[in-house]
Parts: structure tokens; sequence; C-alpha cells
């Protein structure tokens, strides 16, 4: 492959240490996780290979400051604006702020990695307030602040693009922990529960023959985690954030296998991977073609069953289905099939921003015959909520929770009742669900 | 070493052991030959994954060394274990013939006290050449246990800490059978050549079933494939494969059955469909009508050919 070098240097200044220290902080304010022994390194590498050569100084950074193919873009990026003019902080604000802001706030598809960007380059390095409020949108520190406490309990669907930006970073500091269970495999432990004899002869022949007992016991590992997430019109407003979601338990977790589906079900899991929040919900864009479309919740369901249930739901593996449940078409096969995706998994979690509705009850069809196959019903409409739920994954009780068992009731009832009256096929809970959200 | 000349010669030599082998396996299969590298076979649980290691053990006539994956496993059942008896045994033995002053406990980890197990094994030399490795459904270890065969398929070695590395005396036919219930690791696949193994077509699987259920008649084994072929196409939690085919037509011979009726269809559909939703869509009027159809077509096959 051909190495394209985005540069290029009009006067190489003596102050290199000095400007190499700039964009080291740069490329940290834009997400790169760089020490001071990677500048050092750079500075000396830099020096090393001299700026005469644009070519060079590129490489030499590049190696020293790059540890992860994911992180090159967005250096590539750094790299152009900052070495195009030395003195990059007037100039580049200057520049391109103006246009970016004005892109920014009007115009949706601006290029994500530019924007992040530029909103490092918006922070003066004086000016520190604004970007340590951002990093306290913790959930330690929840209720500190009245503003911070309104953004954890307001609706994803009601909040502004700034508001999004700041839920999108709470999100990415979210490091959810997934349910484990106990693996086959054994680790030293001095109160472990087993004899570990290879330790013990080993320990006995360095001691000359004193044979003590060493002991091991068994470890925990992480089960498997499998998302599946709707992306319909009517969860138009959520699909973007739980994207970032979605991200932020891959990147914390190896096994987490992750699916989109409005009309058709697309396998997002390799796209997710990718280390950058931004490029990750980029490439998943340019991938799935039924964004904010109708819902066949029962087809995708099957389509996951048939094709995908036996390679992702081995080993004990959790479910999260993400969904407000409501399909305009009657598929008697929907209850068929989330019975067998019941059956696969672990653990079945339905989660469901429309449950933030206090006067939520199961009506319509497919909402009645979901709920009776699920073990877990919870709300995800906020940052509270996401945090909740992250507590209870971490802690995964198997009983199920009263409320939900309640409704369960009612929706056996009710279909059994639908069962007994035929002719009885309009969905009187359709409407007024659907009030609720608009 | 070279088992097989050509492919034809690969594909020649099951055949008449009781395999038929498709193109695409028999290439695999001769390159992994020619070139000492593992067969890495994926498919459906009952295509005969397993099967083709036991009939390559019968044409080459080795030895197969068989390593049965499950989670958990790990080098103490897979690749060796040091025999601890014996080694406590060898402690008091130094200690009684010993000095006071000498360590009791000299050389404890030795190649006599070395229990092998398939793996090692695997790499001994072989009076009848080099054995058959079967790592069979690898995909039921944990990932684990597929980095420790990194070193094993790349360089035919085992590394023991206490001991050094063993190498291969000739390195052994390795085949590896996943049922994909996981994704198997890029760096594993990469040291093998990989084959899907799919369902056969019709007329491979009739050819199967001469070889195998000779005692159904032509008539049976005829609608038998075609029923199954089409409950293939029937989208079905879990398609039957070619190991139900079998027993379904070796059922239906203990039932003295000579050709399929929607009763005995119904009343043996345990055999072919073991999950109960496919049983309860198929069993009854939907079986009585793939029935019709099939015993329409090959009525129909029989009167052009006439």
């Amino acid at each position: 492959m051909i190495e394209t070098v985005p540069t290029r240097i009009s006067h190489p200044t003596p102050k290199l240490d000095q400007n190499i220290m700039l964009f080291v902080r740069l490329l940290r304010a834009i997400g790169l996780k760089l020490g001071s022994a990677s500048m050092l390194e750079a500075i000396d590498a830099a020096k090393t290979v001299g700026v005469a050569d644009k070519d060079f100084l590129y490489h030499a950074l590049v190696s020293c400051l790059i540890k992860r193919r994911e992180d090159k873009a967005l250096f590539d990026q750094a790299f152009y604006l900052f070495w195009q003019n030395p003195k990059f902080h007037e100039r580049i604000r200057d520049l391109i702020l103006p246009r970016i802001k004005a892109a920014g706030h009007q115009q949706e598809d601006v290029e994500p990695m530019l924007r992040r960007l530029t909103d490092a380059l918006a922070d003066p390095p004086d000016d520190k307030p604004t970007a340590a409020e951002d990093v306290e949108i913790d959930f330690d520190t929840e209720g500190t602040a009245a503003d911070i406490d309104r953004l954890q309990h307001k609706d994803f669907e009601m909040m502004s693009a700034a508001e999004m930006l700041h839920a999108e970073q709470a999100i990415a500091n979210l490091q959810p922990k997934l349910p484990r269970r106990s693996a086959r495999r054994s680790k030293l432990s001095s109160r472990g529960q087993f004899i570990a004899m290879r330790a013990a002869l080993q320990h006995a022949e360095r001691q000359g023959g004193m044979v003590i007992p060493k002991f091991c016991s068994v470890i925990t590992k992480p089960r498997p985690l499998v998302i599946l997430c709707d992306i319909s019109g009517s969860m138009e407003h959520y699909s973007r954030i739980m994207l970032h979601f979605i991200h932020a338990l891959t990147s914390n977790h190896p096994q987490v296998s992750s699916f989109l589906f409005g009309t058709r079900l697309t396998n997002i899991s390799r796209q997710m991977r990718h280390r950058d929040v931004d490029e990750a919900v980029h490439s998943v864009s340019h991938l799935v073609d039924d964004w904010a479309g109708g819902t066949r919740i029962s087809a995708s369901l099957e389509a996951f069953n048939q094709d995908w249930s036996r390679r992702v739901m081995g080993q004990g593996a959790i479910t999260l289905l993400i969904t407000d449940g409501l399909d305009r078409n009657r598929d008697d096969a929907l209850g068929i099939h989330m019975k067998r995706l019941h059956k696969s998994t672990a653990a079945l979690l339905w989660l469901n921003p429309l449950l933030r509705f206090d006067g939520f009850a199961p009506k319509s069809h497919s909402v009645r015959t979901i709920i009776q196959h699920v073990d877990h019903f919870l709300p995800i409409h906020s940052l509270q909520a996401m945090t909740d739920l992250t507590a209870i994954l971490a802690k995964m009780q198997t009983r199920r929770d009263t409320k939900l068992a309640e409704w369960q009731a009612a929706a056996r009832r009710a279909s059994l009742a639908a069962d007994l009256m035929p002719g009885h096929a309009k969905e009187p809970g359709y409407a007024q669900e659907r009030e609720h959200t608009a | 070493m070279l088992a097989f000349d050509t492919v034809e010669a690969v594909q020649r030599e099951l055949g008449s052991a009781g395999y038929i082998a498709s193109d695409g396996l028999a290439v695999s299969l001769f390159l992994a030959l020619a070139k000492q590298r593992a067969l890495f076979l994926e498919g459906e649980a009952g295509v005969g994954k397993t099967e083709i290691a036991k009939m390559l053990t019968r044409v080459l006539d080795r030895d197969l060394i068989r390593l049965q994956c499950y989670e958990g496993l790990d080098i103490n059942q897979a690749a060796y274990e040091w025999n601890y008896a014996r080694q406590l045994v060898e402690i008091q033995a130094q200690r009684q013939s010993a000095e006071n002053e000498k360590p009791a406990a000299d050389n404890l980890f030795r190649e006599d006290f070395l229990i092998e197990r398939p793996l090692l094994r695997a790499l001994r030399a072989n009076p009848r050449g080099a054995p058959i490795l079967l790592i069979d459904e690898i995909d039921r270890a944990d990932e684990a246990f597929e980095a420790y065969l990194l070193e094993l398929l790349s360089d035919w070695q085992i590394s023991i800490p206490e001991l050094g590395t063993i190498a291969a005396a000739t390195p052994p036919i390795v085949i590896i059978t996943s049922n994909r219930t996981r994704e198997i690791h890029d760096a594993l696949k990469r040291r093998c050549f990989y084959h899907w193994v799919d369902y056969p077509s019709r007329e491979v699987e009739r050819e199967i079933l001469a070889l195998k259920a000779p005692e159904a008649g032509a008539v049976l084994q005829a609608q038998v494939v075609d029923f199954v072929q089409t409950l293939r196409g029937q989208q079905l939690f879990k398609s039957p494969g070619v190991a139900e085919t079998i027993d379904w037509a070796q059922a239906l011979v203990e039932l003295n059955c000579v050709a399929l009726d929607p009763q005995i269809v119904d009343s043996t559909m345990g055999v072919l469909l073991k999950y109960q939703d496919d049983i309860g869509r198929i069993q009854g009027s939907e079986a009585a009508r793939i029935l019709s159809e099939v015993q329409a077509a090959l009525v129909q096959g029989e009167l052009s050919r006439a």
C-alpha cells in the first residue's frame, strides 16, 4: 500500500520540541492514549530524522505515536491540520472552526472525525472548566450538579444535538460489566479447593523433596453477549445512541455479537469492534440500508435463529433485545421465533424505550407475544436507565421481577382470550402506545 | 511421503473404502496430505466430518489418534501430564538413598515420568507411519486451547517447560472438525486448509445410501433421499444431515418398509428431525404433501427414462 503523506511543512522552526509537544497534546485531546515516553521518543525521532523532508518526519512520528492501526486515520487528519502551519492554534481555529461550526449545527452529516478534531481544537488550554465538565458526567457523581442530573434522566428522544454529544461521551465512560460464569479451568490460589499437583512437585524439586500441597480454584469468565437492536422508524431517535451503547459493550468485552434489524437482519459485530466509536458508527451506517424503515420483528428473529443463533449463542450467552416491540403486521409466527430465541440463550433481556411511561401495558399483539418469552423487561430511554442496566448485568439475578410476572400473566390471559375469539383480530393497544411516543 | 498421486486417486481410494468425497473435499484433502498441513473441516452436524478421518485411517492403514474437545480441555488431557504418583515415590526413594546433605529431590521432571496424551502421542515415531490426528469438535474447547494448538500446527512440536521441546518424528496428518457453535480464530484457520462440508447433492446422497444401507431397496432409497432433500429446502431450525438419512433408511428397513407412506413417515419423524418445533411443522399434512410430491417426481422420472 502506498502511504499518502497529508502535509506540507512551510517553515521548519527551531522550536521543534515545543511543536511536537503541542502536537502530542492535540492527539491526546482527540482520544489517542499517549504517555510522555511516547512524546520524548517522538521528539528524539524527529531530531534524528530531521525536518527537511516532510515524508520522513511524518513516518517518524507515525512510528512513535501510533500503536493501533485504528488510530491512523485520526492521526493523519491531525497531522494535516497541525503541520500546515506551526502557529496552528490561532490560525487553525480562525480558519477551520467557523466553517465546521456552521456545518456542525446545520448539517448532520459532517465528517465525524473532523468534528471531534475541531471540538478538541475549540477548547483553548486555559479554558479547562468545559473539558472537566465533560469528563465529570460520571455515574459516581450523579446528582452533584443540577444539569448533569437532568441529563441523566432526560429521554434520549428529547435531547438536543449538544446534549446527545454529552450523552455519547458518558456512554463511552460506562465500562459495563457482564455477568460471569465459572469456566472449567483453574488457577493457583492459596484458598483454592483443588490440589495442584504439578505446581506442588515443581516446588518440591526446588525445595529438595519437601512436598507442600499447592491449591487452585476455578476461574470465572464473562458470558458472551448477543445484542439484537431495532432500527426501524419508531426507534429512529434511539438508534444512534444505541450504537454508541453497543460500541461501549463491545470494546469492553471480547465476545459481543451485535445485530441490527429493521426489515432485515444485519450483523455488525466486526464493525463495532473498531476502536474508534465514530468510525464504527460511520461504517455501520454504510452497511445498513433499512434505517428508519418498517419493522419485521418476526422475520428478523427467524433469520437470526436460522443463521446465527447456533454460531453466537454458545457458552451460555446473554441476549439483549432492544426494540419497542411494535410491529404493524400481525405475524403469528412471532411467538414461535421468540420461544426459540428464549430457549437458545441463558437469559433474554428486553430493553424497551417505551417502558418509561407509567401507563405502559402490554396491549398490542406483538408486545404481548414478546413479553411472554423474556426474563427481564427494562427501560433504555435515558443515561440513568443504561446505568441501571449495567448494574443489573453485572450481578445478573436470574429471578424474574414481579412487575414482569404480572404483565406476562396479563399477556397470557389476553392471548388466550384472543384465541377463543378468532374474529377479534383488531389491535386496540397499538394506537394507545403510539400516542405515548408522539 | 505422498500418500496419493492425484485428486482422482483420493476420490477412488476413499470411494472403495465406502466414503463418497465431493470434488472440493478431495482437493482439500489431497493438498493437506501433499503439503503436510492440517485440514480444517467445518459443517453442520451429521455431514460426515469425523467419518473422513476414520476412512482415511483405513485407506492409508495408519493409527487414528482422536482428541475429543470439550470445554475446559487443558494440557493435562490434551498433550501430556506428569505422573505425580511416580514422582512422589521417586522423592521417597531418593530421600532414603541420599546422604543428609544431598538434595532429596533431583530431576523429578524426566521424560520417563511423562504420560503422553493424544497430541504428544501423535508426534512420536510410529512403525505404521505418521498417525492421523483427529481433533474433533474444536469449537467446544475454549479459545485458550486454540492458542495452544498454534505451535503444534505450524512447527509440529510441543514445548514442555520442564523438559524442552519435543518435535515430531514425521508430521502427523491432522484433521480438525468444527460444528461452528462459535467462530474459530483466524490464526488457527491460517495454518490449515479449510473446507466447508456441505450437504451432499441428490445423486451423491443416493450413492452414499446405496453403500451404507444396501438392504433398503432402490425404490425406498430414492424416496428417502428425495424426501430428505426436500426437507432441507424447508427452512427448518436443524436440517437433517447425511447421518440422519442413513439412520432413517436403516430404521425403515428394520420396520420392514419397502416404500414410504404418510403413516410410517409420521411415526419415524423423530429419526430425521431433532427439534420439536421442526417436527410439529412437518408432521402430518406437510409430510404427506412432500411425500406425494416426491412420489410424483419419481414416477415422472421413471416415465421419462422409459
